[in-house]
């Protein structure tokens, strides 16, 4: 089996083996208890907001919350009834202590005081299609650690792309900011086997950057980049390539 | 020039000595100004808040694997295994991460003429990535029976990967649409179909193909 295949598969299986154990394990522990503090909370049927409401619990009932998916909860009252609640009626939720329970989902504030970005784009290298899969770390809401991996797919040859630099944000506040970056990085580059045989090259690059990026939501970027390359070859002189994408980035 | 420098030195001077002046009645006046036995006229109303990260497991990544087939165009259609990975943002987003593979039969001129092999055996195999973004379009539930509903979705997917055939590398679109129904809290079946789009020269013309995957799977919430 092709090797591409084989490890995703692999991890796959690990990743089903550990769930089940995670089940287990969850099963062994006591999940939290939590008192209502809304009026009431509905309780549907699945993770959805397209999913009836079931069942409601007034306040002062106390519940269990057995697992999250994404903004429901899904909760078990005194008698047994299961649902999954929003997670904006649980917001105001106490422990039986008395203090806040504080639930994972995004806040306004995400938007300037998150650190990680991961995000997926496309676009243009030099006339070839290109994937990209992009990572940040914000060591401040203005200055981005990034590095990014491409896959370069082209009329006459193939390659990959990978490079590490930083950003500048201008305005990271604001809903739509621009910003600018340098970096550098490796390019190797395969001719197509269906064209004479001329021979793979790897070459250092180094880019300027500069681009706009926009809040969706508070987990979403919207990203575009200009991106030129110049890629120091090992002939006389020195290649310029353009790069154009668009991604979106997922912050946390 | 003179004058200038004594006053300088003088400022200085005024300024330092002026410095722990403050400082020393705040050390030893203060508690003379504020008697023990004398009440405390304002209480503070404000208690400090504890809030605590509740340990739910949030259960965002999906990882599974599916078998169905592919109908490789001029290549006839082929068995088709590969492996997904997804990650759920909101109850109507996601992004996924799909593998695939499979192996290319013979076009009906290779089938023909009987000897003519237009592709080795390496080059038959059919791999492809692709990463898109998913939207749950349709959420609801699939009812067995009268006792039974599972909670369900239609989704589309819009992405874009590479695929490798006949030796190279193919910048692919990939459109698709499925149907993921959860068997329990953490276990989903799914059915899709999806299509995978690309240029390719293979026979002599520059041409889009159109490969389309018929896929069943199964995957766990973790």
């Amino acid at each position: 089996m092709n090797r591409l295949v084989l490890r995703p598969l692999l991890a796959c299986c690990l990743a089903l083996f550990g769930a089940s154990h995670a089940a287990d394990a969850r099963a062994a522990k006591k999940p939290p208890t939590v008192v209502v503090q809304d009026a009431y909370a509905d309780m549907r049927s699945g993770p959805g907001r397209g999913f009836p409401a079931t069942y409601s619990v007034e306040r002062d009932a106390s519940i269990q919350l057995l697992r999250q998916r994404t903004d429901w909860i899904k909760v078990r009252t005194a008698n047994g009834r299961e649902g999954w609640v929003h997670r904006s009626q649980l917001e105001r939720t106490l422990t039986p202590g008395g203090a806040e329970v504080r639930l994972a989902g995004p806040v306004p504030a995400a938007r300037t005081e998150h650190r990680w970005e991961v995000g997926l784009a496309t676009g243009d290298f030099g006339g070839a299609n290109v994937i990209a899969v992009n990572g940040a770390y914000a060591l401040t809401p203005n200055l981005l650690a990034r590095a990014d991996v491409n896959h370069l797919l082209g009329s006459f040859s193939d390659g990959w792309l990978g490079t590490a630099g930083i950003a500048h944000v201008f305005m990271p506040s604001w809903r739509v900011s621009p910003f600018a970056g340098i970096g550098g990085g490796v390019l190797s580059i395969s001719p197509k086997a269906t064209l004479v045989q001329t021979e793979d090259r790897t070459d250092s690059t180094a880019y300027a950057a500069f681009g706009v990026r926009g809040f969706l939501t508070n987990r979403f970027l919207l990203q575009a980049e200009y991106r030129g390359y110049v890629v120091f070859t090992s002939r006389d002189e020195n290649e310029e390539i353009d790069e154009w994408t668009v991604g979106f980035t997922y912050f946390f | 020039m003179d004058r200038g420098l004594h006053v300088l030195l003088l400022t200085a001077l005024a300024t330092v000595a002026s410095l722990p002046g403050p400082a020393a009645a705040q050390a030893t006046g203060e508690p003379a100004a504020l008697p023990a036995q004398q009440p405390q006229v304002v209480e503070p109303a404000v208690k400090r808040r504890d809030v605590e990260p509740a340990a739910i497991d949030t259960e965002n990544f999906e990882a599974g694997a599916f078998v169905g087939t592919v109908s490789i165009e001029d290549f006839g259609s082929s068995l088709l295994y590969g492996a997904r990975i997804a990650y759920h943002f909101t109850e109507d987003l996601f992004a996924e991460a799909t593998v695939g593979s499979s192996k290319a039969g013979k076009t009906s001129y290779e089938e023909l003429s009987g000897s003519v092999e237009l592709l080795t055996d390496s080059e038959r195999q059919f791999t492809y990535y692709d990463l898109a973004l998913g939207w749950n379009a349709l959420p609801g539930e699939v009812f067995f029976g009268g006792k039974r509903a599972m909670p369900s979705a239609v989704y589309f997917t819009l992405g874009a990967g590479s695929t490798t055939f006949a030796g190279d590398d193919h910048f692919t679109v990939a459109l698709g649409a499925g149907l993921r129904v959860l068997a329990n809290d953490w276990i989903a079946v799914h059915l899709d179909v999806r299509d995978h789009v690309f240029q390719s020269d293979l026979l002599g013309k520059d041409k889009q193909t159109q490969n389309l995957q018929v896929g069943l799977g199964i995957t766990a919430f973790f």
